[in-house]
């Protein structure tokens, strides 16, 4: 083994969506950092569907886009297709979503940590950590060098042992194409982390010039496409649509026939796969109601005919898989360029982590994104930024940033990780969030950009600009409690024609923006202010006015439970020894050894007639540790 | 504070008994045990049999009582620590004498309520059976008992689950809608929303209603009668309780001059209250002795206005009349047997009334099931099928979930946005668990814990 003659601040193991946000977060707070791939033409490489965003994935995206993080940018500018979804209900639980051109989206990617100050990036398989007497020195590589770091963050998304299904046919593969991780989750398991299997699983992907796209409704993105990163003005890329065509009881014969040669059914897969994103066939084993199952046809990119079948993911044998997706209106002529898989991985347990994304076992090394059970490229990189953000702060001597629920999706994602661990791969909904009213796509910025100026990552002329913004809304809402309606006749024309004749003279403009059915753009007919004002910024005025009541009740449910949040557990308490505890959850703490008795209280089991104990035991132990050290 | 030492205190009622207990539970029972008892056989307590023997002073070798005892090893106790029972002589003295023999041994006495905590904290059982403990030890009658045994045995965890589980549903559909808008859902299915959203109300109402229900069982009635001398007062007050002379309890009032009687009318747990200043101004009209009684008027759940059926209505009935605004009545129309004279105002033809005779015992029957049935509901007559909530958290808990789902109903109905729909779902669903203690705090535990008396 050849010893790399310098010793980085950060190695991130793996340039997924996980990596690429870990590896420029610790290099932007201005950590040497190191990032080390498989393969360097396939960084940011989206592995399954050619988009970002959607519920709860776009809030994760903006919190990333907030910390100062790259993702929400990356779309910005390689995006062919933008949408807002839900905007029928209320702005809590709209949500963004693109369409990327795929390979434009890792080539941008790629050219952002090339050019990022302090940060390598070099092509190599880690096969091991580098571990002395306990403690981690850094990385063995497959082609013979090891690096130095003083923190290794591991990305390894599906690669660790990775098995790729089709049909009966089964091979090692870290992704269609490319190799595998081998040893490392080995050597993982030997130090005693607890190494599990998630399964999952992508559709086939088809040839466009023969798809007959008259016979498919075509979906088109909103016009003008509004983007992700709050630093973005516009969106420069042309823009194109994507189609939605259907299975038929014909399809579902074709995928019966083959389920005798299913890998999933003929129980040769062992990893769990997700239940909210089921391959085909599960769809039709457990909805043998359902006549038929819809899928959106995305393109990969503008630049290519290739495209891909959303929710079409499969493990069948390729002679059905070709049936089968011929057998869809518009389809009947396609040919597959790629065909669907699933592949198996290994992950660690999650609640070997603390909330900082360090492992318990071993200092000074982090796990993000997949490893740690979880889907999906945003909730990756949401963690893949606080691994990095993490590191970096170990390096700098500082405590960790630890995001909590009632601020962020990163926070409940990461608390609901290391609390609860997972069992299948871990996905984001809004439905996870308590405090779901509060966070908004559209205040991330309110909620994190601070957090992230404060460490660095967030340059100081976006922080600038969300100074100016903070600004402008203090100041608007100052503006519409202090306005009233004068009545003239502009405004008494607005009324009449409103129906809102029962309005006095001297209502405010926030009274006004109260009711139910008025809005800014109404108000826009007589107020010119508001007609000047951003977008971004009658926003949140709006929303602040309108959702009030249910908005301080979220409030006043974080304060009640602000007393749980903020005490910690002692480090070395021994559980065994708490009185007053079951076995069983005397077990599920030493095993978990949460950081706070809020993380406690969430580990499932865990009563909160045990947390009472708990609390009393922390109490007691603190009395005991100051009676020692008094001694 | 709760701290998990060894704990003792004398678990029968306070009083001259045939037999006293006193248990002890914690880590250091056993250890109690031998120093205090000495079983008749030699050697040490084996756990859940029961020995005789004796209880000693161990500094002065005296024999304080003979007695008998068992100790059960954890878990296998009502607090899941090791427990032990010492059942001797119920003489106040002797037992008060084994208790601090016991906490001379190294065991403190108890708070209010802090075996059963411990019963709680260790699980085993649940809040709503642990405050249900409680009422089964102040039961007063046999159908106050079933209604707590019956709330131990899970019945009304097992009702709130029903809620609970409806009001998951729902959240369920919400947050579907709200999280998967790109799938082939269809519209909200409202219908669905709504039809569980009812149901589990329904089960809410029930238990509410039955709340009332279940106080009075648990806690019974107080009833005053009022009437002009010589309408037959006493005369009732011996009737009802002539009937029921073996069940009567006798318990000095808070005030010198009120005599309590306790009556058992068919499960109804009903405290007669009768002024002894009346009884005093019996054979001469005086306005005081009326007004003293008047007095006691809003005390009471309910009022028997005693009435001479064979006199008409007079001054001091109007004056009596005119007081009972506001409260629940039952006209009593005494001396039925007699010519029937009396006619009453109109005022009064909305109010029950009862024709009886004191001097033949007509009629007293049917006041009785008239009071009774005044405060009982059909399904709380016989209440072993009966589950219901008896204590005031509970109450305030359920009407709090049920006025969050009437906000709900009304949201839905108005097509508010699903995610602040979910809001009050959420609200509902905690407020509905709070009552098996899914979640609570330990404000709350305190507060239940405190209203405990001592030991089961």
């Amino acid at each position: 083994m050849i010893n790399y003659d310098f010793q980085y601040d950060v190695i991130v193991v793996g340039a997924g969506h996980a990596g690429c946000e870990a590896a420029l977060a610790a290099a932007r707070m201005g950590c040497s950092t190191l990032l080390l791939t498989i393969n360097l033409d396939a960084i940011a490489l989206m592995s399954c569907n050619p988009a970002i965003g959607g519920l709860a994935k776009g809030h994760l995206v903006k919190e990333i886009d907030a910390l100062g993080g790259e993702m929400a940018k990356n779309i910005d500018a390689t995006g062919i297709q933008f949408r807002v979804l839900n905007t029928r209900k209320g702005p809590a639980v709209r949500a963004s979503r693109a369409q990327a051109d795929k390979q434009l989206y890792r080539l941008r990617m790629k050219r952002v940590l090339e050019h990022q100050e302090n940060l390598h990036v070099k092509q190599g398989e880690v096969t091991a950590l580098s571990i002395d007497g306990g403690e981690l020195r850094g990385v063995e590589t497959r082609s013979g060098i090891s690096f130095l770091g003083k923190t290794v963050v591991i990305t390894t998304g599906t690669f660790m042992r990775g098995l790729i299904h089709i049909g009966l046919n089964n091979y090692p593969g870290g992704r269609a194409g490319d190799l595998p991780s081998v040893g490392l989750s080995d050597q993982l398991g030997k130090l005693g982390f607890n190494v599990g299997r998630l399964k999952t699983g992508t559709p086939a992907r088809l040839d466009s010039r023969t798809i007959d796209f008259s016979r498919l409704e075509a979906q088109f993105g909103d016009d003008p496409p509004v983007p992700f990163s709050f630093s973005t003005e516009r969106i420069s890329m042309p823009q194109v649509p994507c189609h939605i065509a259907y299975t038929n009881p014909r399809s579902h014969e074709i995928i019966r026939s083959g389920l005798d040669r299913s890998p999933l059914y003929a129980g040769i897969i062992e990893g769990i796969g997700p239940r909210y994103c089921p391959s085909i066939e599960d769809k039709v084993v457990r909805f043998p109601d359902k006549d038929r199952h819809q899928t959106f046809i995305e393109p990969e990119g503008l630049d290519t005919v290739e495209v891909y079948p959303s929710g079409m993911s499969t493990s069948l044998p390729i002679d059905v898989q070709i049936v089968f997706y011929r057998s869809m209106v518009g389809l009947e002529r396609v040919e597959i360029m790629r065909p669907a898989y699933a592949i198996e991985y290994d992950y660690i347990d999650p609640i070997q982590l603390h909330a900082s994304l360090e492992t318990k076992l071993i200092r000074n090394l982090y796990h993000a994104g997949q490893i740690n059970g979880t889907s999906g490229y945003e909730e990756a990189a949401g963690q893949g930024i606080m691994a990095g953000i993490n590191a970096a702060l170990r390096v700098k001597g500082l405590e960790p940033l630890v995001l909590s629920r009632s601020e962020s999706y990163i926070g409940v994602m990461i608390d609901d990780l290391v609390t609860q661990g997972t069992k299948e791969p871990y996905r984001m909904f809004t439905s996870r969030a308590e405090y779901r009213l509060l966070l908004r796509e559209d205040n991330a910025d309110l909620r994190l950009r601070e957090k992230g100026h404060a460490i660095g990552l967030v340059s100081e002329h976006d922080y600038a600009a969300y100074l100016r913004k903070k600004e402008m809304i203090a100041a608007e809402y100052a503006r519409v409690a202090a306005t009233r309606l004068v009545m003239d006749e502009s405004q008494q024309q607005f009324l009449i024609k409103r129906g809102l004749s029962d309005i006095q003279k001297g209502t405010s403009l926030e009274q006004l923006l109260r009711r139910p059915d008025i809005s800014y753009s109404d108000l826009a007919e007589f107020d010119h202010v508001s007609r000047e004002t951003p977008q971004t910024v009658l926003e949140q005025v709006q929303i602040q006015l309108k959702y009030q009541g249910y908005i301080d009740r979220q409030l006043d449910q974080i304060e009640r439970s602000a007393k749980l949040e903020n005490t910690s557990m002692p480090a070395d308490l021994d559980y065994l020894a708490v009185n007053g505890l079951t076995t069983e959850v005397r077990e599920k703490l030493s095993r978990n050894r949460p950081d706070t008795l809020g993380q406690a209280s969430r580990i499932p089991g865990v009563t909160p007639a045990a947390i009472s104990v708990l609390s009393i035991a922390i109490k007691a132990h603190a009395g005991r540790s100051a009676a020692e050290e008094s001694q | 504070m709760y701290i998990r030492d060894t704990i003792a205190a004398v678990s029968t009622p306070p009083g001259n008994g045939g037999i006293g207990i006193v248990r002890v539970s914690g880590s250091q029972a056993a250890d109690i045990g031998d120093a205090v008892f000495k079983p008749l056989c030699n050697g040490g307590l084996i756990s859940h049999r029961f020995y005789f023997g004796s209880v000693r002073d161990y500094l002065s070798g005296e024999v304080v009582d003979e007695a008998m005892a068992v100790l059960m090893r954890a878990p296998r106790s009502y607090t899941r620590e090791d427990v032990l029972e010492i059942h001797c002589h119920g003489g106040m003295l002797v037992v008060e004498r084994v208790l601090s023999l016991c906490l001379r041994s190294g065991a403190r006495l108890a708070e209010p309520g802090e075996f059963t905590r411990r019963a709680f904290l260790n699980g085993r059982i649940d809040l709503v059976q642990a405050e249900a403990v409680m009422d089964i030890i102040g039961s007063q009658t046999e159908a106050a008992l079933r209604l707590a045994q019956n709330q131990r045995e899970g019945a009304l965890s097992q009702r709130i689950d029903e809620a609970r589980s409806l009001l998951l549903h729902a959240l369920a559909l919400v947050e579907a809608y709200i999280d998967f808008p790109e799938e082939d859902l269809g519209a909200t299915d409202t219908a669905a929303i709504s039809s569980d959203i009812s149901s589990a109300r329904t089960i809410l109402t029930k238990l509410l209603t039955g709340f009332e229900d279940g106080r009075i069982l648990r806690e019974g009635i107080s009833v005053l009668i009022i009437g002009k001398p010589n309408a037959g007062k006493s005369s009732l007050l011996n009737r009802l309780l002539n009937e029921n002379r073996a069940i009567v309890t006798h318990i000095p009032g808070t005030t010198r001059d009120i005599i309590e009687e306790t009556v058992n009318l068919g499960g109804l747990a009903v405290r007669l209250l009768d002024s002894a200043g009346i009884r005093h101004t019996d054979d001469v009209v005086e306005l005081e002795g009326i007004n003293r009684a008047l007095e006691k008027i809003p005390l009471a759940d309910l009022v028997l206005f005693v009435l001479d059926a064979a006199r008409p209505f007079e001054a001091e009935d109007r004056l009596i009349l005119n007081s009972l605004s506001g409260s629940r009545v039952i006209l009593v129309r005494n001396k039925s047997d007699l010519p029937v004279i009396l006619e009453l105002p109109t005022e009064t033809d909305a109010t029950k009334c009862v024709a009886i005779s004191t001097h033949t015992g007509l009629g007293v029957d049917e006041l009785k099931e008239t009071v009774r049935s005044t405060f009982l509901h059909e399904a709380a007559i016989d209440s072993r099928d009966f589950v219901a909530i008896s204590r005031a958290r509970h109450r305030d808990a359920l009407v709090t979930a049920d006025a969050v789902l009437d906000r709900f109903e009304s949201g839905l109905a108005a097509n508010l946005e699903l995610e602040l729909l979910s809001v009050d779902l959420r609200d509902a669903l905690a407020a509905v668990g709070s009552v098996t203690g899914q979640a609570t705090s330990d404000d709350v535990l305190d507060l239940i814990f405190s209203s405990f008396c001592i030991g089961k």
